[in-house]
């Protein structure tokens, strides 16, 4: 059964703790949720699992499919299966997203193994179908110049062509408007099957209306302290992260 | 990201590697009156070469170093320790066959690849000083175009050659200008007659081949009324202890309505100088184009220019420099405007790497008395590691009324934020530095035909592989 696992994960960035013990199983097949106030440490999580050199890990592990994935360099977790959707993913002049996502498949052959052209295209295009994204997208740089929707669907498109097993969404849908939130979800909708794992960070419940999560987790000050259904999102809805805060006094482990 | 910080070692492989030559004709080291009778008697040149290579002599001893404004690492080539000529035979070889074995190796190793050979009309390889191989296909010879070694040029094309040689570059233009004119050997020489447009490109590969020995070849290409030329060349050299001097000079001359395009891709090793002077002068409605691109060499200093001295004339200058560590590029262009509505273009971006230095310098002069010349000059400079440096110096006098100018500039770095989006793609650090130093360069690089892009990419590529942890 594949999964990722992280275990009472601590982090710093600086002098400063931002992840405080987390703990939480994400198996492959599942979407799970994880709100939480602003700062809570949402993104961080996000960018420590993909192994981000700001943060350093004091304490915990992170095991991909029972190993763990910490002292590996960013781009080894990536070829292992992790990916993340950024929620500000940087801009590569020059560099089209075509050749982008060429050379990111190139890089997870086996040396002397050519990528097949005609094939990568017929995908690529697939999957610019289902984003709803016209065929010359594919020879603008990456991110360069790209409205908040279109950023959110490259990320989106790049997830489709490189099928990770385990894909981190964050804040997906900060910036998009209605009718790009409903053609990314739908995208996002389009990936889901039992061979990968989804954690999807938002700020608001608004995503999770779209991307329908197995499981909701409540995350403040680095911690997890409430776990639940989607219900637990409506909840939040209502209620606002108040009562989470309350709850933070007394550590939960999900 | 820290790694990226720290300044590594270049691989510079790729180059390092040399054959034994019997060299048939050597005239040892150092440079007198001498040595320039050796080079003309070896060559059986006329006269008036020889008078024109001793005046030349004496201008350069006369000239300074022009340290006061250029790097003072050129107080470091011991002219003494130059050997100044050195040829493989006096004739160049006319088919592939003839080419001696060994010759045929180092090009094997160099990566000429055997159907660019075919593609490409006419090759001049010029193995030190002489070309040792020169074959031009029958249908650009049918034409009438004349593609030789500047030798060769000078004796059966004395009524062309004479008229424009030095004419461009004067030997006086500076220290090596006149160091080239006292000593040159190899190059080409091209003529396109009236009207015919060459359409494939002529191309030459040089490349240094014995310790302490400067190559000072000599370029010479007209381009008749309305004719069309594009030229190509590329250059690797192995590696040595002591400093390698490179001083070419090459001049264009574009009559009314023609169109010269001169593309060089240089990698030389980490021990060149390499400083070549390089300018065409285009007539009326006659179009000069440089595409330059500079990796590796101790010292590049190298600025090409375009003399638009008829009416409607365009110059246009593409330059791309990659200093490596411990490499100094030191490049830009000149454009002189001398004829109304004449329009230049000049971009030129650089890159530095480990403690690499890219200098640019443009010169742009447009008189008071002109009316209708535009120059729009653009030069962008990446900054690969904390150690790397670029500079730039423009030189730009406008004057009168009618007449407009634009400059931008940029420097920028890549930042750890871009390298760790890539990395999180499953690009290792090295890959993705690679590809966004070739994005940076991009929109030039599309400028080079396929072959020189492809070569120029694999370039970068040897490069960057060092320059992250």
């Amino acid at each position: 059964m594949k999964n990722l696992r992280i275990e009472n994960l601590h982090a710093s960035i600086g002098d400063r703790e931002i992840l405080r013990g987390l703990t939480l199983d994400l198996p492959a097949g599942q979407v799970h949720a994880i709100m939480g106030p602003n700062g809570s440490g949402k993104s961080t999580l996000a960018k420590v699992i993909a192994g981000h050199p700001d943060y350093t890990v004091t304490a915990g592990d992170v095991l991909l499919n029972g190993e763990s994935i910490l002292e590996m360099e960013p781009d080894e977790r990536a070829r292992k299966g992790v990916f993340l959707a950024f929620q500000y993913p940087s801009e590569i002049p020059g560099v089209t997203i075509a050749n982008f996502l060429r050379a990111a498949l190139q890089a997870r052959l086996p040396e002397g193994e050519e990528l097949e052209a005609t094939d990568y295209y017929a995908k690529l295009y697939e999957k610019m179908d289902l984003l709803q994204m016209p065929r010359n997208f594919t020879s603008r740089s990456v991110n360069e110049g790209f409205s908040g929707g279109e950023k959110k669907r490259c990320e989106i498109l790049q997830m489709a062509m490189l099928q990770p097993s385990f894909a981190l969404l964050d804040e997906t849908d900060s910036g998009l408007d209605i009718d790009a939130l409903k053609v990314v979800s739908h995208g996002v909708n389009s990936l889901r099957g039992p061979d990968i794992g989804m954690l999807v960070i938002t700020h608001y419940q608004r995503l999770l209306n779209y991307i329908v999560p197995d499981f909701v987790h409540v995350m403040v000050n680095g911690r997890i302290v409430e776990s639940g259904t989607k219900d637990l999102a409506l909840k939040l809805e209502a209620e606002g992260y108040d009562w989470a805060n309350e709850q933070e006094a007394e550590p939960v482990v999900a | 990201m820290s790694d990226t910080q720290t300044q590594l070692e270049i691989d510079r492989e790729k180059g390092n590697f040399r054959y034994d030559v019997d060299y048939e004709f050597d005239a040892g080291t150092g440079l007198t009156e001498a040595t320039i009778d050796y080079i003309c008697d070896v060559k059986d040149e006329p006269d008036w070469i020889r008078e024109f290579r001793k005046d030349a002599l004496k201008k350069f001893l006369a000239k300074p170093m022009p340290t006061h404004w250029a790097s003072h690492d050129l107080d470091n080539i011991v002219f003494d320790n130059i050997r100044y000529y050195l040829a493989q035979g006096r004739t160049p070889k006319r088919s592939w066959d003839e080419v001696p074995e060994d010759v045929k190796r180092t090009f094997e190793r160099l990566g000429i690849p055997e159907q660019e050979r075919k593609f490409l009309a006419g090759v001049e390889a010029q193995f030190d000083s002489e070309a040792a191989y020169s074959n031009i296909k029958e249908a650009v010879g049918k034409q009438g175009v004349i593609f030789v070694g500047s030798t060769d040029g000078l004796k059966d094309h004395p009524e062309i050659f004479r008229k424009w040689f030095g004419k461009v570059i004067p030997t006086g233009d500076n220290k090596f200008s006149a160091l080239n004119s006292a000593v040159f050997s190899g190059g080409s020489f091209i003529y396109v007659p009236p009207g015919v447009k060459v359409s494939h490109p002529l191309q030459a590969y040089f490349r240094i081949n014995a310790e302490n020995f400067g190559q000072f070849e000599r370029t010479l290409i007209i381009a008749d009324e309305g004719a069309e030329v594009t030229y190509m060349e590329g250059c690797t050299a192995p590696k040595f202890d002591t400093a390698t001097l490179h001083s070419a000079v090459v001049e264009l001359v574009a009559l009314k309505g023609a169109k010269i395009q001169y593309i060089t891709v240089q990698n030389w090793s980490n021990n060149v100088f390499n400083l070549v002077t390089k300018r065409g002068l285009a007539m009326e409605d006659a179009e000069i184009k440089w595409i330059d691109c500079n990796i590796g060499s101790r010292l590049t200093m190298k600025y090409p220019g375009v003399v638009m001295k008829g009416a409607r004339a365009r110059g246009e200058v593409i330059s791309i420099a990659l200093a490596g560590d411990g490499q100094h590029q030191d490049t830009g262009a000149k454009m002189i405007h001398a004829a109304d509505d004449t329009t230049s273009n000049i971009v030129s971006k650089s890159i530095s790497v480990g403690t690499g230095r890219a200098t640019y310098r443009g010169l742009v002069h447009v008189p008071k008395h002109l009316k209708g010349c535009k120059n729009n000059t653009e030069c962008d400079a990446l900054l690969i590691n904390q150690s790397s440096r670029t500079d730039t110096y423009p030189a730009i006098t406008v004057r009168g009324t009618g007449n407009a100018c634009q400059h931008e500039a940029s420097v920028s770095q890549v930042s750890a934020e871009q390298i760790f989006y890539m990395q999180q793609r499953g690009l290792t650090e090295g890959q993705a530095m690679s590809l966004s130093v070739n994005g940076f360069v991009n929109d030039l690089v599309r400028q080079f035909p396929m072959e020189y892009s492809v070569e120029l990419k694999r370039l970068i590529d040897l490069e960057m592989e060092g320059s992250v942890g």
